[in-house]
Parts: C-alpha cells; sequence; structure tokens
C-alpha cells in the first residue's frame, strides 16, 4: 500500500494514495512543493514535470517553477523555460543561469513564492546535495506558509545505491536546508537506454529507501516517450516528458 | 540490481580512478570539473585513500608528483585555467619519468573564460603544456563510458611508458550523463615500479627521482632515451575510431563530444546522399596520422570540426600532406557547433568543388 504523506513540523499525517487526483489535492493543499535529491537524482525533470502537471489539472491556478540551483552549471530547470511558458507556469530562473559565469545568484522574485498571503503554488527545484543550502536561508518562511519536500532518488547513481546512503543523503539534505522531507520519489533510470525490467528492478530499493528514510514512497516516475503505458500493479507511476537539454 | 549505473562524466573519471587501483586525488575545485573532486571526497575514505583539496593547483601537481615519485597510482583534475597554473608542474613530472593522470575538462578561453564546454586546449594538452622536450599522452573520451574506459586507460599506459597521461575532456562530457559498465573495462599487464622512492630499508640500492641534470650531455641523453620512448608509443599506442570512411567523399576529423555531433552529421548528409565519413582520434597525441593520411589518399577533401578557432586542423593538414584539400569548422566560446550547422558545411564544401 501507497502512502502519500505530507506534513508540517507540528503534526505528521500518513494519507493513503487513492488517485492522481488526490495527489493533486494535497500538493494543492499546500503551497509549496520542494524537489531535493543528489545531484544527477534528475530532480530537474521531475519538478518541471509535477509543475506542468499541477498546471495542466488546474489552469485556473498561478503555477510557478523556480529553480534554486546554485550548484549544477549546465543542466537545469532554465532549460525548460520555453515548456514552462508555453504551458501557463511561470518560470522563476535564477539570473545567470546557463550563462559563461558560475555566479550563485537567487531569483528576487522568490521571495513572493515564500510569503505568507500567496496564492501561487510553486515547485522548487533544488541544487543537488549541498546544494540545498541555499534554501536554508527560507526555511522559516516556507515553514510558516506549509510545504511538501520530496526526495528523489535512483538506485542508478553510485552514490546513493544502497538505502543507507540515500537514507544519509537526505539527512545532509535535511540539515542543509533547514526542512524536512515528506516523501520519496523513485526516480532510478539509466537514461535513454532504460527499460521497463529497470523500473521493475528499482522497486524493492525504492521500498527500503522510503523505510531507511521514514518518509513514504508518493511514485516512482518514468520517461513516458521510452515506456509508453507502463504500468506495474501496486505501483504509483508517474510518466514525465524528459526535459534535458539534448546537445547532439 | 542491474550492472550498468547512470553517471556524469566526471563522476565515471573518478570511479573508474578507483577502481583501478587509484588512492590518491590531489586538486582544487573548479566549473565544469568539480564533481570529480566531490566524488573523490565521499569516496576516497570509504575506500582508504585521500582526496586532498590543496590550497592551489600549483600545490596540486607538486602533490601529485610527491605520490607518483613513491610508486603509488595517482590524479589530479581541473579545467583549463587550472590546468595552465599546473603546467610547470606537468613539465616536472616528466622531466622526472613519473606516471599520472591529469584531467582536463575544458571550458572556454583564454583567460577565465567562461564555464561552457570547449576544445581550445588541444594546442596546450599536445604542444605546450610545461616547458621543455617532452610529450604527453593525450586520451579523448567521447561518452562517459569512454571517460571510465579511457581513464583506466590512462593509468596503464602512464605506468608502462613512465609518462603522464592526460584525459582531455569537455564541460559537456563532464556534466551529462549516461549509462557506464564498469564491469566491461580491460586492464593491462604492467611493469613493476623498481624506480619509486619507496623506502629502500637498506635493503637496496636509494632510488633518486630528480629532473635536474648538471651535465648538458648527460641531460640530453636522458632526453633522447625518453623520446625513443615516445616513439614506440607513437608506434604501438595510436588509436582512432573509423566511420563510414571507406566509401566517403568528405572524411570529417573530429574528437571528445565534437565527433558525436559530427557522427550525427554524417548519417544526415549520408540520408541525402552525401558520402561522407569521420575518423575520431581517441590519442590526441600519438596522433593518427597514419590513418588520416590513408583516408586522405582517397578522399576529396577534409573537414577538421573542433570547438576552437582552429588547433587540430593543423595536424590533420600535417597527416594530409597535401594529398586533399583541408578545411576547417568550429565554434568558440562555449558554444557547441550543430550537427545541421556542420552538413552545411559538408554541402558547401561539395558545392565548391563542383563550381
Amino acid at each position: 500500500m501507497e502512502y502519500l504523506f505530507f506534513s508540517d513540523e507540528k503534526c505528521d499525517i500518513l494519507l493513503p494514495y487513492i488517485s492522481w487526483e488526490e495527489i493533486s489535492m494535497e500538493i494543492g493543499g499546500e503551497k509549496i512543493t520542494i524537489i531535493c535529491g543528489h545531484f544527477g537524482s534528475g530532480k530537474t525533470n521531475v519538478a518541471v514535470n509535477l509543475a506542468l502537471w499541477y498546471k495542466n489539472m488546474h489552469p485556473q491556478a498561478d503555477v510557478a517553477l523556480a529553480d534554486v540551483d546554485i550548484v549544477n552549471p549546465y543542466f537545469r530547470a532554465a532549460d525548460a523555460r520555453e515548456d514552462l511558458t508555453a504551458a501557463g507556469v511561470r518560470p522563476v530562473i535564477p539570473p545567470f543561469a546557463n550563462s559563461n559565469v558560475d555566479i550563485p545568484s537567487l531569483p528576487p522574485e522568490l521571495y513572493s513564492l515564500f510569503r505568507a498571503d500567496t496564492n501561487t503554488v510553486s515547485f522548487i527545484d533544488v541544487g543537488g546535495d549541498d546544494g540545498a543550502v541555499a534554501l536554508g536561508m527560507y526555511a522559516e518562511q516556507i515553514r510558516a506558509v506549509g510545504y511538501n519536500m520530496l526526495y528523489v532518488v535512483s538506485c542508478y547513481r553510485p552514490l546513493t545505491e544502497k538505502p543507507e546512503e540515500a537514507a544519509e543523503l537526505m539527512r545532509i539534505i535535511e540539515q542543509a536546508s533547514h526542512l524536512k522531507c515528506t516523501g520519496l520519489v523513485n526516480n532510478s533510470s539509466i537514461g535513454a537506454e532504460t527499460t521497463a525490467e529497470e523500473i521493475r528492478a528499482s522497486l524493492p530499493y525504492a521500498h527500503s529507501c522510503a523505510a531507511a528514510c521514514g518518509i513514504p514512497l508518493c511514485f516512482t516516475s518514468y520517461y513516458e516517450a521510452l515506456l509508453p503505458g507502463l504500468e506495474i500493479p501496486g505501483e504509483v507511476l508517474f510518466p514525465m516528458k524528459n526535459v534535458t537539454k539534448q546537445m547532439f | 540490481m542491474s550492472e550498468k549505473v547512470l553517471m556524469k562524466g566526471n563522476e565515471a573519471i573518478a570511479e573508474a580512478a578507483i577502481r583501478c587501483g587509484c588512492r590518491y586525488f590531489f586538486g582544487y575545485p573548479i566549473t565544469p570539473q568539480t564533481e570529480l573532486s566531490e566524488y573523490f571526497a565521499k569516496k576516497m575514505p570509504k575506500v582508504g585513500g585521500l582526496c586532498l583539496q590543496a590550497e592551489s593547483e600549483v600545490a596540486a601537481i607538486n602533490m601529485t608528483m610527491g605520490a607518483a615519485a613513491s610508486g603509488t597510482r595517482v590524479i589530479t583534475s581541473s579545467s583549463s585555467p587550472g590546468i595552465s597554473l599546473k603546467s610547470e608542474g606537468i613539465s616536472y613530472i616528466a622531466g622526472c619519468d613519473l606516471p599520472c593522470v591529469i584531467v582536463n575538462v575544458q571550458r572556454g578561453g583564454p583567460g577565465l573564460g567562461g564555464i561552457q564546454p570547449s576544445q581550445a586546449d588541444y594546442y596546450q594538452a599536445t604542444r605546450g603544456v610545461g616547458h621543455g622536450d617532452l610529450r604527453l599522452l593525450v586520451l579523448a573520451p567521447s561518452s562517459v563510458q569512454e571517460m571510465a574506459q579511457l581513464t583506466s586507460e590512462a593509468f596503464d599506459l602512464a605506468d608502462i611508458y613512465r609518462m603522464p597521461a592526460m584525459i582531455l575532456a569537455d564541460g559537456a562530457l563532464g556534466q551529462m550523463m549516461e549509462p557506464v559498465d564498469f564491469g566491461a573495462i580491460p586492464q593491462r599487464k604492467l611493469p613493476s615500479k623498481d624506480w619509486a622512492a619507496c623506502g629502500h630499508e637498506n635493503k637496496r640500492k636509494k632510488n633518486i627521482v630528480n629532473s635536474l641534470y648538471i651535465e648538458p650531455q648527460e641531460l640530453e641523453e636522458i632526453v633522447d632515451r625518453r623520446y625513443e620512448r615516445y616513439a614506440k608509443v607513437e608506434e604501438i599506442e595510436t588509436r582512432c575510431e573509423e566511420y563510414l570512411t571507406e566509401d566517403a567523399d568528405v572524411v570529417l576529423v573530429a574528437f571528445g563530444i565534437t565527433a558525436r555531433v559530427c557522427k550525427t552529421a554524417v548519417n544526415a548528409a549520408r540520408a541525402e546522399g552525401i558520402k561522407a565519413g569521420l575518423i575520431r582520434p581517441i590519442t590526441l597525441w600519438p596522433f593518427p596520422k597514419k590513418a588520416i593520411h590513408a583516408a586522405a589518399c582517397k578522399a576529396k577533401a577534409m573537414l577538421s570540426v573542433e570547438m576552437s578557432k582552429g588547433q587540430m586542423v593543423d595536424d590533420v593538414r600535417l597527416a594530409v600532406n597535401g594529398k586533399c584539400p583541408v578545411e576547417f569548422y568550429g565554434r568558440t566560446g562555449g558554444m557547441i557547433p550543430t550537427p545541421d550547422a556542420v552538413r552545411e558545411k559538408i554541402r558547401a564544401m561539395l558545392a565548391q568543388m563542383k563550381g
């Protein structure tokens, strides 16, 4: 049985997962959804796809996708700027993203997403590992508004291939961000060569990770173009579009 | 779990180094290679190794020299401006006949340049890294799998020929993620390091590691002997990949990430009936002169494609030696050539030849 887990720091509630509509309601229930994880775990793809999916479910909502990555110089949410804008999702992108300089500045509009009276539903793509430190300075405001923090893992990433390692990294991210992870996302993939077999093989890992981290497994994401119509009984799947920049 | 893992190119180099017995990393962070030191920082303590962030690139390369002198496997890495800083130390390492691996994940230059990918350190790697008569083994991977494979190969070659080996990658290869299979990496039989300064315990004559020779005649002899070894490397270790060159009218020459762009361009050109082919040098020094010369004897024209203002094209011209025209197409500043632009260049070359 899957659980979608939403918490604020006062009260942790486990909600059994029923449908994506419910997830939608719950994610909408909190104004802020943070997507964090080891670099290369696929956070950006998950964040952009969640924002697009939410906007599609709630066309009237003001939805924003914020790139709070101070670590990754090349592949980042800024690459999806056009996709997001076309879908009506507001990209909040650092001024120097994808330029020729390495300036870890954050966009000023970010503050507006964390205001107590915000009407925006925001998805926050956080830089890998200790890159989450950038989020820490907003922790107080984020806690006041209410948030979900989804921790993205992949069993095909070498430094988090054991559940204990994934749990250790989660704690590093929590320490850096001053926020608590509330749900796990299994984004196990070996890129363009991923088959249904790799996804199936990742599930025991995903469930062990959830147990080791003490948070529920929300869903397993995969590239729809690679595995159209993938179904795995008993598992919640999230089909995604690959928004990573292709260079050749 | 699957044998394949998904890694950034920078991480693949680090993991490959650890797997082939390297336990020492000295470096200083610089984009776009920093994941390499980050990976070592996390993994080295777990395997009983050392990852040390030095106070500068200059310090890091000299630490690398010290570790290499003791006979252990050692690696250092940087990106373009940092390699300039390391160049004095690299010359000393070559002068001491020490094996080590130096990684350059190139970015745009000159000067501070930018953080986007580049191949403009070709001259530096193959000609001008450090003073004196010296050569580096220069290996140019073009996939994340090759980042791993050639790192392992670089350690072996460095040990066999007692010379520094460089992995000449670029920011795109360092940052992009692809599946890697570490099970598929072969390793060579290696000579013992009886020259290493690792403590003689009064059981053997002491070994001295040094690049200073008081008598000019002695220095000349040492350099001559080194060049005999370099000649052997050129004879035995030159490597390249040929793609559809057999019947090609236009043969492209490209290395690293640019070779992948060119492969796509070659396929597109073939689809419209143009006989295009590609030679991808895997070793930049030694340069695959023979393969390029042989292709030039059959082709109508050659085209060197690089992320620079044209550096490898000089080596292509030397190899072609007037057998056919050699043209150049390149982007710089951190821009990657597109397959369409390369195909356009091929079309233009053919049109010019007909006209």
